[in-house]
């Protein structure tokens, strides 16, 4: 199989503008004879169901959550990108591509960047318009921050509440489809598989999570927006039940993965306290814009913060990275705090912490300016951990938190099977091996509001399939493929729990294939992940019903696909010799620890074709080409 | 930490439901609240019995999934605090919990601590909204607004829909839900064309939905863990009453 981005031909600033000329439409009159399938509810599928919906295609949106407004996309924090600039810092539409081409150390294509740094004003003016309340200064004007990774100020946001406000935009815009009878919900129901019919994704197949009932349904086209799957790390800064299964059933039906080696470790969240710890979280970044990081000078020294004199504290992020200091991006943050860590610098009981601390900021600017700027963060933090960080310096450590891999998709966001769409973190496109702050809520809406809404005529008006009901014997044969293994995962009756197999998975992911990766720990994890999945089918234990909610099942069925999914990730690790952005090969570094890249032999997106269970899969390559941006080394010093 | 807990246990919509009692032992200070509870399942399913079902995703209080009452408390004892985020060091060894549903007529119990809230859904998708569709709109600094409006629009926009309101309310009113969204709109110029629309039908669904009215006790203002005002329920009475007068809806023919 050949991999065809589809890239529009032209200089780099007029592709989008070309292709929009160049693809076909289908008239107003005729859309409302297309239906669309919508997985997933968070910025990427609430915008798409809605934007669809105006258009006048028939929409199905579907969500695991109770309500769609719960989609993670809602726990986004500090903010959204765009080229506005509005503070008169010297932004564009270029920069903002330069630096996501940057950021991402490479590895993203230039067409997909640039188009998203054009779509991103046009994000702001449709959140401003739905009444999402960003941020204003106190002539009326909107307010811009500045965010990791960048120099300009170009961040706008709504307290730390941004992915909150702009879900609840595209949540509410959506609602409206509803209530007009255009969009059908069905929420509490979770992807189960993706129906093929002639090579083209016709449907799925859905569990209903209140009352067990398993479901087909069939449309012209199915787009998921199922996010990431940061919680094959099991601790994560993801919600509890954000899975990679729908992801992985298209990958099993022929869909290919890029690049799942790339994963985003955050370097500001509340560190592990213990065994019990379900979920880690996440402290928004933008205070890094007025904390300054530190660990003790000495190894082992057991002073309280307040005790440490500043001739005895290690500003590390300033000291290495003077031009950015502690706003250097997320990678390079992260790692460093992991290297002072392991030299035994770490504070808070488990060593595995560093401050960030206030105080300066405090004095400079005022209690009550901080208060106002990161107050809800402070607050969250403190009902955590029960320490006042006004006074006392919060204790960091990264954290898994996003993943730039997911489906491979064309310019068109569409994957390697025809008809399947993919948004959002669940597709691999924007961010290279690197998201910057700020930067996911933007491509998440950039692909809902303003990507597919065109892309997907240009589908319907070439593709030409006939019509399908869930009657066909594909669905049949799914639907059948979906009970089998339910009965299957109802059976086990062995002697550990699901979420135990779960977090031993995750010990072997974060250990082998968390911040730092070599081969030996690759092969090692190579060898141990089929274990646990072995485990899992014979000593994993499932009670309850299929036909009545059951959320052992539910978790069962999430957890068996990352015992799966683990294993491609893994050999992707393996397989890219170089260090880039979130893939930190421990072989591959310069001699001052910084990621050592090879755009020789790995400017490339590899895509994996599935090959079976614990087979390794079949790479394919996509070349990176570069006409507007010269490759450097990436530095923040 | 050793605690006692007794926990509302209901098979299905249809089943009655009834108290169980557990003992979970080794809780740490450190735990949250749904982590106990993780603790407790644990051990439920590893003796073969059914895990407590309970609504919960983000955990970081954000999300608003989790929803339960604990000793009455709609998420619990601590002020402004969604159950996801109530640590277990607020509570002594040897407690006693009695953790329970959200109960309300509109939120039907689906099972154990799971409750229907789908009708803050249809309340949202009868006028929750500005018909601002995808593309045309005005640059984004085209229409100002001033910081004071933005922040009391925020206040307002910080709702994460849990229904704890509705839990702490005698009548199970949900005006403050409905009045935190109704407000927010009205602070903003976005919201100014359809306040009126907006305001009769998100209130007609809210009645519809079997929600009760406001006897002004402001218990939905003391569990709010985000501290919603009731002051946006004034506004929306007064919205509403001046919709009710005033509007009149305009149908024009097709040409």
């Amino acid at each position: 199989m050949s991999l065809n981005a589809n890239i529009p031909s032209g200089p780099l600033t007029q592709k989008w503008e070309k292709h929009r000329f160049e693809m076909k439409l289908i008239n107003p009159a005729n859309k409302r004879k297309y239906s669309v399938i919508v997985v997933g509810t968070g910025l990427a599928g609430a915008s798409a169901a809605a934007s669809l919906a105006e258009l006048g295609y028939k929409v199905d949106a579907f969500c695991y959550q109770d309500s769609p407004r719960r989609a993670h996309s809602i726990a986004a924090q500090g903010g959204i990108n765009a080229a506005k600039n509005y503070p008169n810092d010297g932004d564009s539409v270029y920069r903002l591509f330069y630096d996501t081409i940057k950021g991402g150390d490479y590895r993203a294509r230039e067409g997909n960047v640039y188009r998203l740094a054009e779509v991103s004003n046009e994000i702001i003016d449709q959140c401003v318009a739905q009444g999402v309340p960003f941020a204003r200064e106190y002539g009326g004007y909107l307010d811009n921050r500045s965010f990791g990774g960048a120099q300009v100020s170009r961040t706008f946001y709504a307290r730390g509440q941004t992915g909150q406000q702009l879900l609840l935009g595209a949540y509410s815009a959506m609602m409206r489809q509803v209530g007009l009878g255009a969009v059908n919900l069905h929420a509490r129901t979770e992807l189960m598989d993706i129906v093929i019919v002639d090579g083209h994704a016709r449907g799925i197949v859905t569990r209903n999570l209140c009352t067990g009932a398993v479901e087909t349904w069939a449309a012209d086209a199915v787009i998921l927006a199922t996010g990431g799957y940061a919680n094959v790390f099991f601790l994560s800064t993801n919600a509890i039940a954000c899975n990679v299964t729908a992801s992985y059933r298209a990958y099993k039906k022929g869909a290919m993965f890029a690049n799942p080696c790339y994963t985003q470790i955050h370097p500001t969240c509340i560190p592990v306290t213990g065994d019990h710890q379900s979920k880690l979280t996440l402290m928004s970044e933008s205070l890094r814009n007025d904390g300054r990081i530190w660990v003790p000078k000495a190894v082992g020294d057991k002073r309280a913060p307040g005790d440490i004199p500043e001739a005895d504290r290690d500003y590390y992020l300033e000291r290495m990275y003077p031009s950015f200091g502690n706003l250097s991006p997320r990678d390079i943050s992260s790692r460093a705090a992991k290297r002072v860590c392991d030299e035994g610098r770490g504070v808070g009981a488990s060593g595995y912490g560093v401050y960030l601390d206030f105080a300066d900021s405090i004095h400079r600017l005022g209690r009550g300016t901080i208060e106002e700027r990161y107050g809800n963060l402070f607050e969250m933090y403190e009902r955590i951990t029960g320490e006042n960080p006004y006074t006392v310096p919060m204790r960091i450590y990264p954290a898994a938190h996003y993943t730039m891999g997911g489906l491979w998709v064309d310019y068109n966001l569409m994957s390697t099977i025809p008809g399947l769409h993919v948004l959002g973190e669940a597709n691999f496109s924007d961010h290279g091996a690197n998201r910057l702050g700020a930067s996911a809520l933007m491509q998440g809406l950039a692909d809902g509001y303003f990507v597919i809404p065109y892309t997907i005529a240009n589908y319907f008006a070439t593709a030409k399939t006939a019509k399908v009901t869930t009657d066909h014997p594909e669905f049949r044969k799914a639907e059948a493929e979906v009970r089998a293994r339910m009965q299957t995962l109802l059976a086990l009756n062995g002697k550990k729990t699901v979420a135990q197999i779960h977090r031993e998975l995750g010990d072997v992911m974060w250990e082998f294939s968390g911040m730092g990766r070599n081969d030996a720990g690759l092969r090692k994890a190579l060898e141990r992940v089929p274990v646990l999945r072995d485990e899992f089918w014979n000593n994993a234990k499932v009670v309850g019903q299929g036909e009545e909610m059951n959320i052992a099942l539910e978790r069962a069925g999430r957890v068996a696909d990352f015992l799966e999914f683990a294993e491609v990730m893994l050999h992707d690790a393996l397989d890219r010799k170089e260090s880039c952005g979130g893939h930190f090969r421990e072989e591959y570094q310069s001699e001052d620890g910084e990621a050592k890249r090879d755009d020789e032999n790995y400017a490339y997106v590899a895509a994996w074709e599935y090959a079976g269970v614990g087979v390794k899969p079949v790479l394919h390559k996509e070349e990176l080409e570069f006409e507007n941006v010269k490759l450097q080394t990436r530095s923040y010093k | 930490m050793k605690l006692t807990l007794h926990i509302w246990r209901q098979k299905s919509a249809k089943e009655k439901g009834a108290m169980a009692t557990y003992q979970v032992d080794h809780i740490s200070p450190d735990m949250s609240f749904l982590e106990m509870l993780d603790t407790l399942n644990e051990q439920l399913i590893l003796n073969s019995e059914e895990p407590v079902a309970f609504d919960h995703d983000c955990r970081e209080g954000i999300c608003g999934a989790c929803a339960l009452t604990v000793n009455g408390v709609p998420h619990g004892p601590e002020a402004q605090t969604t159950i996801c985020q109530l640590h277990m060091r607020k509570f002594n060894d040897g407690d006693a919990l009695y953790v329970e549903p959200w109960r309300a007529r509109a939120f039907p119990v689906v099972k154990d601590l799971v409750v229907d809230r789908s009708a803050f859904d249809r309340i949202m998708a009868a006028g929750g909204f500005v018909s601002a569709h995808t593309g045309g709109v005005p640059d984004a600094n085209a229409i100002l607004i001033g910081k004071d409006a933005a922040d009391k629009a925020m206040d307002y926009a910080a709702c994460i829909g849990c229904g704890a309101c509705v839990a702490a309310c005698k009548n199970s009113s949900a005006m403050l839900f409905v009045g935190a969204k109704i407000s927010q709109y009205a602070h903003l110029p976005q919201g100014q064309p359809e306040r009126k629309r907006r305001a009769l039908a998100m209130v007609a669904k809210m009645d519809e939905e079997g929600f009760g009215a406001c006897t002004n006790l402001y218990e939905c203002e003391a569990v709010c863990p985000k501290g919603i005002s009731v002051a946006g329920i004034a506004l929306m009475n007064r919205d509403f009453l001046r919709a009710k007068l005033t509007y009149v809806e305009t149908k024009t023919g097709g040409a």
